[in-house]
């Protein structure tokens, strides 16, 4: 069983619902013995770092996700969720992350071409930089939708694939059985699903 | 580099959808789940749902169509009509509604766009204008574009941009079911105001449309538009394979 995780930020009505479109019944919870039972976890999230980084920590989430994942168990970060993480985030200040992954978020303001409108929002091809068992049905140039001001940055190490916006931007990161999308699968159409069906299909992320 | 967006709008009435004829694979065509699948499956970059019932009962219905295409489409949904409370915002929200456009609502209460944005983040709330020239001016109006507000539109605009507006519909009323293409010199006066995406509304007729619209005006990030794509005069898939071969970004989907 999947369970995306609860913890108070954003609407999961459409990861849900994405979910069992493709044939997964996912449960959500922010109860720790569900998280624990489940076979995979789905990190969401939607808003500002610090805030999120707070929740998770407030509910004592932050350290059953790092433990989760150190015991092999697969994990998929979504937009926020996928920039918590790293190391730490410069959104307003500086936060710390899950530090599951190297790395930090970063804005894109003044990295961009100051006439790119921020957020980035719309569907951007992905460009593969490395395989990895997520792109399992997807090919290298497919479009993805996001939605985002930050991005993160000195992640080489778990990087899988960029896309460009005025410069070139984090779009997907996995390492070991850490994952993460900065756009939103269960809002980028077939693509997006097959991403999804991927990473709930994957038993060995190594 | 980012894509072009094409919308298609449906506007449903207790429950149907108002406009339309039979596509291939498409047996109801008021139905408004169907439809939106129809053009996910086309390539519609993003789908806008527009109540215009009056009715509680009609609202309640719509609600649950929503909730229907939230469970079947995984492109993003943009919510409008009868949104005139932050409660209007939560409602269609859980349905799994990315984006709110206001409209009427914001005019009656200014406060709406800057009480949502703080809630849900600018990238949730559209501000959708009806614009029409009077006397040389361009003015707001209210109400489906029957009452003049006498405010200025560039204004208006740049203030909800100002209290978190993240992304703007223009209306032309002036060019509006003329499907003579676009209002450009509208549409130029709101890309210089403001610095979030603009999505052009009004006046398509014709693919060719769509191409001058992203070449004159590359500040413009999307098209949206309603009988032409519901009557079968322009269909995505060619619209987009156009604006491919013209160079302008545009994703095109598997299968088509």
């Amino acid at each position: 069983m999947i369970a995306i995780i609860d913890y108070g930020v954003g609407n999961l009505f459409s990861l849900k619902s994405s979910l069992a479109f493709i044939g997964r019944e996912a449960v959500v919870s922010g109860d720790p013995a569900v998280l624990r039972a489940a076979d995979k976890l789905i990190l969401p999230g939607v808003g500002a770092f610090a805030d999120a980084a707070a929740k998770l920590r407030e509910k004592g989430l932050d350290d059953l996700v790092r433990e989760e994942a150190a015991a092999g168990k697969p994990v998929m970060g979504i937009c926020l969720g996928m920039q918590l993480l790293f190391e730490r985030s410069f959104e307003y200040g500086e936060h710390e992350g899950l530090g599951l992954l190297k790395g930090s978020v970063v804005p894109m303001q003044g990295v961009i071409p100051a006439d790119l409108k921020i957020p980035h929002i719309g569907w951007n091809p992905l460009i593969f930089r490395k395989q990895s068992p997520l792109f399992k049905y997807i090919k290298d140039g497919d479009s993805v939708y996001f939605v985002h001001s930050y991005y993160a940055s000195g992640c080489e190490d778990s990087l899988i694939a960029d896309t460009e916006y005025g410069a070139i931007l984090t779009a997907a990161v996995q390492k070991g059985c850490v994952c993460g999308c900065q756009f939103h699968p269960e809002k980028s159409g077939d693509v997006g699903l097959d991403i999804l069906r991927a990473f709930c299909e994957t038993e060995d992320f190594e | 580099m980012i894509s072009k967006r094409i919308i298609p709008c449906l506007d449903v009435k207790d429950g149907r959808v108002v406009k339309g004829i039979n596509f291939k694979g498409l047996n109801d065509v008021a139905s408004p789940v169907d439809l939106a699948e129809f053009y996910s499956r086309a390539g519609a970059d993003e789908l806008v749902f527009y109540d215009i019932t009056a009715s509680a009962e009609g609202r309640r219905l719509f609600t649950d169509i929503l909730c229907e295409a939230a469970r079947r489409v995984f492109i993003p949904l943009t919510v409008g009509g009868g949104i005139n409370t932050v409660d209007d915002f939560d409602r269609v929200l859980k349905c799994g509604a990315d984006k709110v456009s206001v409209n009427s609502g914001a005019i009656r209460d200014p406060s709406l766009v800057g009480k949502a944005a703080k809630l849900y983040g600018d990238q949730c709330v559209v501000l959708s204008a009806d614009i029409a020239r009077i006397d040389g001016v361009f003015r707001v109006f209210a109400k489906g574009g029957r009452e003049n507000t006498g405010m200025e539109a560039i204004e208006w605009i740049r203030r909800c941009v100002g209290e978190g507006a993240g992304e703007i519909v223009v209306n032309s009323i002036d060019t509006d079911g003329v499907k003579k293409g676009f209002d450009l010199e509208m549409l130029e006066a709101v890309c210089k105001a403001v610095k979030v995406p603009v999505i052009a509304s009004g006046g398509a007729g014709c693919i060719e449309d769509f191409i001058t619209l992203f070449k004159t005006l590359p500040g413009v990030d999307a098209g949206l538009a309603a009988s032409i794509f519901h009557f079968g005069e322009v269909s995505i898939p060619h619209l987009k394979k156009t604006l491919e071969s013209a160079g302008i970004p545009a994703r095109t989907v598997k299968g088509e």
